[in-house]
């Protein structure tokens, strides 16, 4: 029988580790992911894990560390946000190329300046060409069913690619949510023994990790992310639908709310997922017809999911809790893109919102569905800034 | 140019085998590649010195050429020798 209890998004990830037990954990902290790993340092204290745990003295360090530990046939896991994963940015490259399935917690935080410590995916959004697999959870459930989904993700034959999952700082990260934690026999279970591949402590099998690959051989080696992120899309699909059948939570790459015969529909990624099904519930009171989407997997994005869930629709609003200067979000050319093979595709706009942690609120989405209804809103539009 | 398509490579372009550096010929990077005139050359070995890919042959502690395969003709052998035997050549002309 499972436990019901009240805990914040960092605490559940940091239970989850607990149960899973990895064999090296290497952490600089920093808000707002600092407490997943003071609280796995005191399982590591209290000798309830067996896991090796490295106070870093920079996030490329800790990073560094993982890679070195995952090559050397460890089950991996670390966390960072913002700062901290834009430290790490040239061995997230090196995490994915070399092929570590090293799982990262993101709580995502804002990146400076103006030096800001609240909620956006601007840090999430830098490392998304960089080869790890990115899953977004909503609450403080999805923080820790999606840690424990990404282990069998990212260890998978077929993938073997380091995975984030990102949480929303502070929305999700220090809030208390009602929470059920699985069985720690069941979590051993669901993720299994860790099958190292030409481990560099197999002295019998003597191995290479991260050569140098010129003109003749980079591409070859890049082209192998581009297949093993197409792999991920199916085994995450299915990773899912096990989870689904251990837990009675179903999870899906995306996600429809009263999308069936919805003419206008808002996507997004996150906590936001959460307020917008609140704004669908009161717009469908009054009898419109409105729905909405939340895309769970990010990277590698599911195009084909999103283009069924899309299909017929009148106008689609993309929110983007990150922008890129210059042009629009990042999940907006990826919902554009999707749908533009369609046969009278849906018109798509833009909302940049929320960044540096603005808080949504619910009329501010309900206005966005006017906007969609009374075909209003510009290409790319900023929700809720003072201009 | 190597022959082997992506999926035949180990992923993360990771090495299985021990000593395998030994295949990888540096020797196509180079541009100019280095010759000896034999008449001028007093086998005084300052190249074989000086080479720093171990690319000077020596047979009978003289002199007997170059092995091209990891020379990458940067022509420092030509540089060094005192009495001007060793020539670089255009590659590819």
């Amino acid at each position: 029988m499972s436990e019901k209890l009240a805990v914040n998004g960092d605490t559940a990830i940091a239970m989850a580790w607990k149960q899973i037990n990895p064999d090296v954990v290497a952490a600089y902290p920093i808000t707002p992911q600092t407490i997943i790993v003071e609280a796995f340092s005191d399982y590591v204290h209290d000798g309830q894990v067996d896991t090796e745990y490295v106070c870093a003295e920079s996030e490329h360090s800790a990073l560094s560390i993982c890679v070195g530990s995952s090559a050397a046939g460890a089950r991996v896991a670390t966390a960072t946000a913002s700062a901290g994963l834009a430290f790490m940015w040239e061995m997230l490259y090196i995490a994915s190329s070399m092929r570590t399935p090293i799982v990262m917690a993101i709580a995502n935080r804002t990146l400076s300046g103006p030096i800001n410590i609240h909620c956006d995916h601007s840090d999430a959004m830098g490392a998304r060409d960089s080869g790890w697999i990115q899953i977004f959870g909503e609450n403080v459930q999805e923080a820790y069913d999606n840690t424990v989904m990404a282990f069998r993700i990212a260890e998978h034959m077929k993938v073997r690619l380091p995975t984030m999952t990102c949480i929303d700082g502070f929305i999700i990260t220090h809030a208390l949510e009602r929470f059920e934690p699985l069985e720690d026999e069941a979590v051993k279970k669901f993720i299994g023994r860790y099958e190292a591949v030409r481990p560099l402590l197999d002295l019998k099998n003597p191995t290479t990790y991260g050569p140098i690959a010129m003109p003749d051989y980079y591409f070859e080696i890049k082209y192998q992310l581009a297949t093993a992120m197409e792999e991920a899309v199916a085994v995450t699909r299915k990773v899912m639908e096990e989870f689904g059948e251990l837990s009675g939570r179903k999870y899906d790459l995306v996600e429809g709310y009263h999308l069936d015969d919805a003419e206008y529909v808002i996507v997004a990624m996150g906590s936001t997922a959460g307020t917008l099904r609140f704004v669908v519930d009161k717009l469908r009171a009054e009898g419109k017809k409105v729905g909405s989407l939340k895309i769970r997997l990010f990277r590698p994005f599911p195009a084909e999911d999103v283009a069924k869930m899309l299909k017929g629709k009148k106008a689609v609003a993309v929110m983007d809790r990150a922008m890129s200067p210059g042009t629009g979000g990042a999940l907006y050319s990826d919902i554009l893109q999707s749908v533009h093979d369609l046969k009278d595709a849906p018109k798509v706009t833009n909302y940049v919102y929320g960044l540096g942690g603005r808080d949504v609120m619910p009329g501010q989405l309900t206005e966005v569905f006017e906007d969609l209804m009374k075909g209003r809103g510009k290409r790319i539009n900023y929700m809720g800034v003072r201009v | 140019m190597a022959g082997e398509k992506s999926s035949e490579l180990p992923a993360g372009g990771m090495i299985t085998e021990a000593g395998s550096s030994k295949k990888y010929h540096t020797g196509e990077w180079r541009s100019q590649r280095p010759e000896v005139d034999k008449d001028k050359c007093t086998n005084c070995l300052t190249c074989w010195i000086y080479c720093p890919d171990n690319s000077i042959l020596v047979v009978d502690e003289k002199m007997a050429g170059f092995k091209y395969s990891h020379c990458k003709g940067c022509g420092i052998c030509a540089n060094q020798c005192p009495v001007k035997a060793i020539t670089m050549k255009e590659e590819g002309v």
